[in-house]
């Protein structure tokens, strides 16, 4: 089943938790994942892989630099997600 | 039809010796920092580069291969008139013709030893073993020397500041030979041309000949730059990371091994953030010793991992008879994972 929003959210949160350290609660869907997350591109490689195997989507490395923020990430899941 | 007799190699191959060459110059991120806007923090944490070596004018390809290649034939305990072949991996070798293996080869003091290059990018130490393994066991020689050389400092855009920090310099060498049981185990290697773009030189020599400044990259002073190597970093790291892994673990299964078989883990010293994703994604155990060469050496594509092998044994880390897992990655994009007993 499609996960919602809200699920895509708190796995996102929980994933970027684990690569980087960052607060479950500051992964929130107005914030850039450089910017205000301190993720870097290389660790953005490793969350996106683990997204993809968590919500069993695909995402290329050229849509990769298109996900700015959570929110970004949260709606390409949602539209790609099997 | 003539009957033709068969050639006769030995029943299994081994490293019976390692050898590295690290230029004089060490070269600090403070130098690199003089070209780009960056920083030694943002440095050491996207690649966990300290220090690297650029050769000088003297330090050649030869220069470099020849010290180390000294060094691995006494640590084989053999005179150089036993090798019969000399592979040479290296990218940065700027003169074509002839291959620069024939003059390693005669400068070593070999009888004659065949004598060529290949180019397998970083992937090149394990080409080139898989070829000295293969000519031990067929018989077409008895004691193969393998080098991987780079000045890649010569291929490095000094004002990207993606790839800057990342290449040293240096020369790694082994000697295959016999041996009476299995010390080389199965290559697990390839190649995906479809991703030929991801890591690549910028200008093709011939467009840097013809000069056509419209289709060049220029530098900072409006000069045209000098061919250099580039990546699509993101790229390469999913690919290096994920993809990789997954070689690596076929080149453990194909040799029969658990990774509670390894003593020591010697990947391809790419950036510190790939070996440290690589560890966490084979899920290597603790007490696997892994090579972290990279952090006062940089990225020195076919020399890293004879580099890398001859610090750990130099230093204790490892030692001679651990099974160690060997996987190098690069431009092409190629391959190659296998797993050897250590010299």
């Amino acid at each position: 089943m499609a996960a919602t929003q809200e699920e895509i959210v708190a796995g996102l949160a929980e994933i970027v938790n684990e690569i980087a350290g960052i607060p479950v609660e500051d992964v929130q869907l107005d914030k850039s994942f450089t910017d205000d997350l301190d993720v870097d591109s290389l660790s953005m490689v490793e969350v996106v892989v683990a997204a993809e195997e968590r919500f069993d989507v695909k995402i290329p490395d050229e849509d990769v630099k298109n996900l700015k923020t959570v929110g970004d990430a949260t709606d390409y899941i949602q539209k790609h997600q099997g | 039809m003539s009957k033709i007799k068969p050639s006769k190699g030995a029943p299994y191959a081994r490293i019976m010796g390692v050898g590295g060459y690290r230029p004089t110059r060490v070269v600090p991120n403070e130098v690199i920092l003089e070209k780009i806007d960056s920083s030694d923090e943002w440095i050491r944490s996207r690649s966990g580069i300290a220090t690297r070596h650029w050769a000088s004018d003297e330090e050649t390809v030869a220069a470099m291969s020849i010290e180390a290649s000294g060094k691995a034939i006494a640590d084989a305990g053999i005179t150089a008139e036993q090798i019969g072949a000399v592979v040479v991996s290296t990218v940065s070798h700027f003169q074509q013709t002839p291959a620069i293996a024939t003059y390693i080869a005669d400068q070593l003091g070999t009888d004659k030893a065949a004598a060529f290059d290949i180019s397998a990018g970083c992937a090149g130490f394990g080409y080139g073993l898989t070829l000295a393994k293969g000519m031990v066991v067929e018989g077409s020689a008895e004691h193969v020397l393998v080098i991987g050389v780079e000045r890649l400092s010569d291929l490095t855009d000094l004002e990207d500041r993606a790839t800057a920090f990342l290449f040293g310099d240096g020369a790694g060498a082994v000697v295959v030979g016999p041996a009476t049981e299995p010390a080389i185990g199965p290559t697990v290697w390839g190649s995906e041309g479809d991703k030929s773009d991801t890591i690549k030189q910028t200008v093709a020599w011939n467009d840097f000949r013809l000069g056509d400044v419209s289709k060049l990259p220029l530098d900072s002073k409006g000069d045209v730059k000098f061919p250099a190597i580039t990546q699509e970093g993101q790229a390469v790291f999913r690919w290096a990371v994920f993809e990789m892994a997954k070689v690596a673990q076929n080149a453990l299964d194909a040799a029969g091994i658990t990774p509670d078989d390894l003593d020591v883990f010697i990947p391809h010293q790419a950036n510190m953030r790939i070996i440290d994703s690589m560890v966490k994604t084979l899920k290597l155990p603790e007490h696997v010793t892994v090579a972290r060469d990279i952090e006062t050496t940089g990225n020195t594509s076919a020399a890293s991992i004879p580099l890398a092998m001859e610090r750990l044994l130099a230093t204790g880390e490892a030692k001679s008879g651990d099974t160690a897992l060997v996987i190098g990655f690069g431009a092409g994009l190629v391959y190659a994972a296998t797993v050897v007993t250590l010299p």
